[in-house]
């Protein structure tokens, strides 16, 4: 026995263990499912170095000491959920405590018919015919042991599902509280979208830390999108120092559909982000982007896949880095036009901010192209501040500090400002400039 | 207001500067003029702060203080303003928010209150006028996608708001068509006062047709070779560098 199957053998027979309680349990479907990934990851174990896609980001600090998986039950207090509201924001929302969804701290009123914004495990119970044939078919194939561990455990996270044409005014945002049961928990939270046709709606998916609790997320997010169907999406990631974080990002997009997917990540956590989209139909557009901070020793690692699967769909990539101290970001970027894909239109690129000697990045963009028709850039730089442009607000009077965070926040504006709703544009903003200068309140360095 | 005395600069070893003297009162107007390579920029560079010239000997006084001891933003604040011959472009900073945050870095220095939003866009409104600019110019970026025109104005225009005691102006005609060159010198013009000195740094005559300076020198070599009044430049113009250079070399020997 390899030493990567004796990490998941804790997970393989926790799982055993409470299969039966499982939400749905009893469905053949599900049962199949859950068994299949739960063979998976004892086959293949949680992944290690040696793996290509984990070359850079070493599990160690996860594997140090075994998770116990949250049960249902736990809590998290009104005051600390108010006290963590994004200012401003006019939104439905879920709350989850690791990973399990808390119904009384949830706002689901006055949803236009059409709409259901549930907890995963009740919609699980209540009806589950309808979402176990739509759960894992964004996964496809399993990426690895993570996933698979978030499919074999399947039951709890967010269900939205929104009817044909129906178009929501306001966003839905599912905040996900880890570290609610106290020392060394593990939460799985599984999320299921599915926008029906000419449907529109904003989602944001927001990780943060109840207190300084070693505990990890394994989150797991499917977005099924049906013709013409558009979704803008922000994953907002500020968890605590103690938190590890795996957060998949499955998305399947029919045609003509449009999604608009951020990732950023603004906290001291580990970070480990997999987001793949398939274009599976004309037309199809995807914009694809992330704005990462590692400072302290962060480890904040990004793989992206894009699959350009039929003819005629365009996608648009970047993610940019800021990365002082000793901070470690990983980014690789795959596109894949396959073989019937022509006349793909594909932008991609990586860029990276180094502030300081001891950051480091590992950056891979990459292309496979199998059609001839296409239209495809990538490019990844990685640079330091620039110098002509920190004299020039020096010389305007601006102190050397403020001029810093100043180009340094530009530097994470180009992605930011593409975030809507603004209070959340806003909150993601502050949050960047509080990392930046945590002892300097902007304006205050005469 | 400016006293540079036997000013010395080196850049990587090489000697730019080699004894430059220059005096320039309160309320007046000089022009620099010299070959390209006599080290005009270098003095423009030197008083702004910018790094990677090393002053070697020398002394550069401004209102009675070693400018030179002093920091660039220190510098800034206390009234020297460099429009930049090559203003950078920075994406991502709007021009706005770079000009609040340096007139009240001002202000905070002087020991005067900061503007509040209302008053510091009252302030800049009034300014745009001066430039001929549109207020869009204030949320983009600093200099971002900028004609060659518009990032001079802008130089002029943050001159404008943050009312400096001494102003460097680098090559600010250059690349600019004759309208946009007048538009700029008009902006010049209205911000002389008999208590702002304005240096402008300059190859051709041209820009003087529009700002008259009260003198006239000519930089060759690292010093100044010829002082004079506005007929120099004149001279010059009809007469080339050529025979500066000449006069450089005799002086030097």
């Amino acid at each position: 026995m390899s030493a990567m199957e004796s990490h998941a053998a804790p997970y393989v027979e926790a799982q055993q263990a409470q299969a039966r309680e499982l939400p749905g349990a009893g469905v053949a479907a599900l049962d199949r499912s859950r068994s299949e990934a739960l063979e998976i990851l004892g086959e293949r174990g949680l992944p290690s170095q040696r793996d290509e896609d984990w070359k850079y980001t070493s599990i160690k600090p996860i594997t140090r000491s075994r998770f116990s998986p949250a049960v249902s039950g736990v809590d998290c207090s009104e005051d600390f959920i108010a006290g963590s509201a994004i200012e401003n924001l006019d939104a439905w929302q879920l709350v989850f405590a690791d990973g399990f969804h808390l119904p009384h701290r949830s706002k689901t009123n006055g949803l236009p018919e059409g709409v259901q914004v549930a907890g995963l495990a009740e919609a699980l119970t209540r009806d589950p015919g309808p979402i176990v044939d739509r759960l894992g078919s964004a996964v496809g194939k399993m990426p690895h042991g993570f996933a698979a561990m978030n499919s074999a455990f399947v039951g709890d996270g967010a269900l939205v599902e929104v009817a044909p044409g129906v178009q929501l005014e306001k966003p839905i945002e599912l905040l996900f509280v880890s570290g609610c049961s106290g020392e060394g928990f593990l939460s799985l939270p599984r999320n299921l979208v599915i926008l029906g046709e000419g449907s529109q709606c904003s989602i944001i998916e927001r990780h943060i830390s109840f207190g300084a609790e070693r505990s990890l997320s394994n989150s797991l997010t499917e977005i099924i999108l049906d013709k013409n169907a558009t979704l803008n999406y922000c994953c907002a990631q500020d968890q605590a120092e103690r938190t590890f974080h795996v957060g998949g990002l499955f998305a399947r997009l029919a045609h003509s559909a449009k999604l608009k997917a951020t990732t950023v990540t603004v906290g001291k956590a580990w970070v480990r982000n997999d987001a793949r989209v398939d274009l599976d139909a004309e037309g199809a557009h995807a914009n694809l982007d992330g704005a990462y901070l590692a400072f302290g020793r962060c480890h904040v690692d990004n793989h992206t896949h894009i699959s350009h699967n039929a003819p005629e769909c365009t996608s648009r990539e970047c993610y940019k880095g800021v990365l002082g101290d000793r901070g470690h970001a990983v980014f690789h970027g795959r596109i894949v036009v396959q073989p019937n894909a022509q006349k793909t239109d594909s932008e991609q690129s990586n860029q990276n901010l180094l502030l300081s000697a001891d950051a480091q990045i590992d950056t891979k963009p990459q292309l496979e192209i199998y059609a001839d028709d296409v239209k495809c850039a990538h490019g990844a730089t990685v640079g330091q501040m620039d110098e002509a442009a920190l004299f020039y607000l020096v010389s305007r009077g601006v102190d050397r500090e403020t001029a810093r965070r100043m180009l340094t926040q530009a530097f994470a504006a180009e992605i930011l400002e593409t975030v809507t709703p603004p209070a959340l544009q806003s909150y993601l903003a502050s949050h960047v400039s509080g990392r930046l200068s945590p002892a300097v309140p902007p304006g205050a360095a005469a | 207001m400016l006293k540079i005395s036997d000013l010395k600069v080196t850049i990587d070893g090489k000697a730019i500067l080699n004894g430059l003297s220059l005096d320039v009162g309160p309320g007046e107007v000089h022009a620099i003029m010299g070959p390209n390579g006599s080290g005009k920029s270098t003095l423009a560079n030197v008083i702004a702060g910018r790094d990677g010239y090393e002053v070697t000997s020398g002394s550069v006084s401004f209102m009675g203080n070693d400018l030179l001891s002093m920091a660039p933003e220190d510098r800034a604040r206390e009234g020297v303003f460099l429009a930049f011959q090559y203003p950078v472009e920075i994406p991502g900073v709007a021009n706005i928010a770079l000009l609040k945050e340096g007139l009240n870095a001002a202000r905070r220095h002087r020991g005067e209150p900061e503007l509040d939003a209302l008053d510091f866009l009252k302030l800049v409104r009034e300014k745009l006028k001066l430039v001929e600019m549109k207020e869009e110019f204030l949320s983009r970026s600093v200099n971002e996608g900028f004609s060659g025109g518009e990032k001079k104005r802008n130089e002029i225009f943050q001159m404008a708001v943050l009312e400096p005691s001494l102003a460097v102006l680098d090559e600010t005609d250059s690349g600019l068509d004759i309208d946009a060159l007048k538009t700029v010198a008009g902006g010049v013009n209205a911000l002389r006062s008999e208590d702002r000195s304005i240096i402008l740094v300059t190859h051709y005559q041209r820009l003087l047709d529009y700002i008259v300076p009260d003198k006239v020198h000519v930089l060759a070599q690292g010093k100044i070779v010829r002082s004079g009044d506005k007929r120099l430049a004149l001279d010059l113009e009809e007469r080339g560098y050529g025979w500066i250079d000449t006069a450089a070399d005799a002086a030097t020997a």
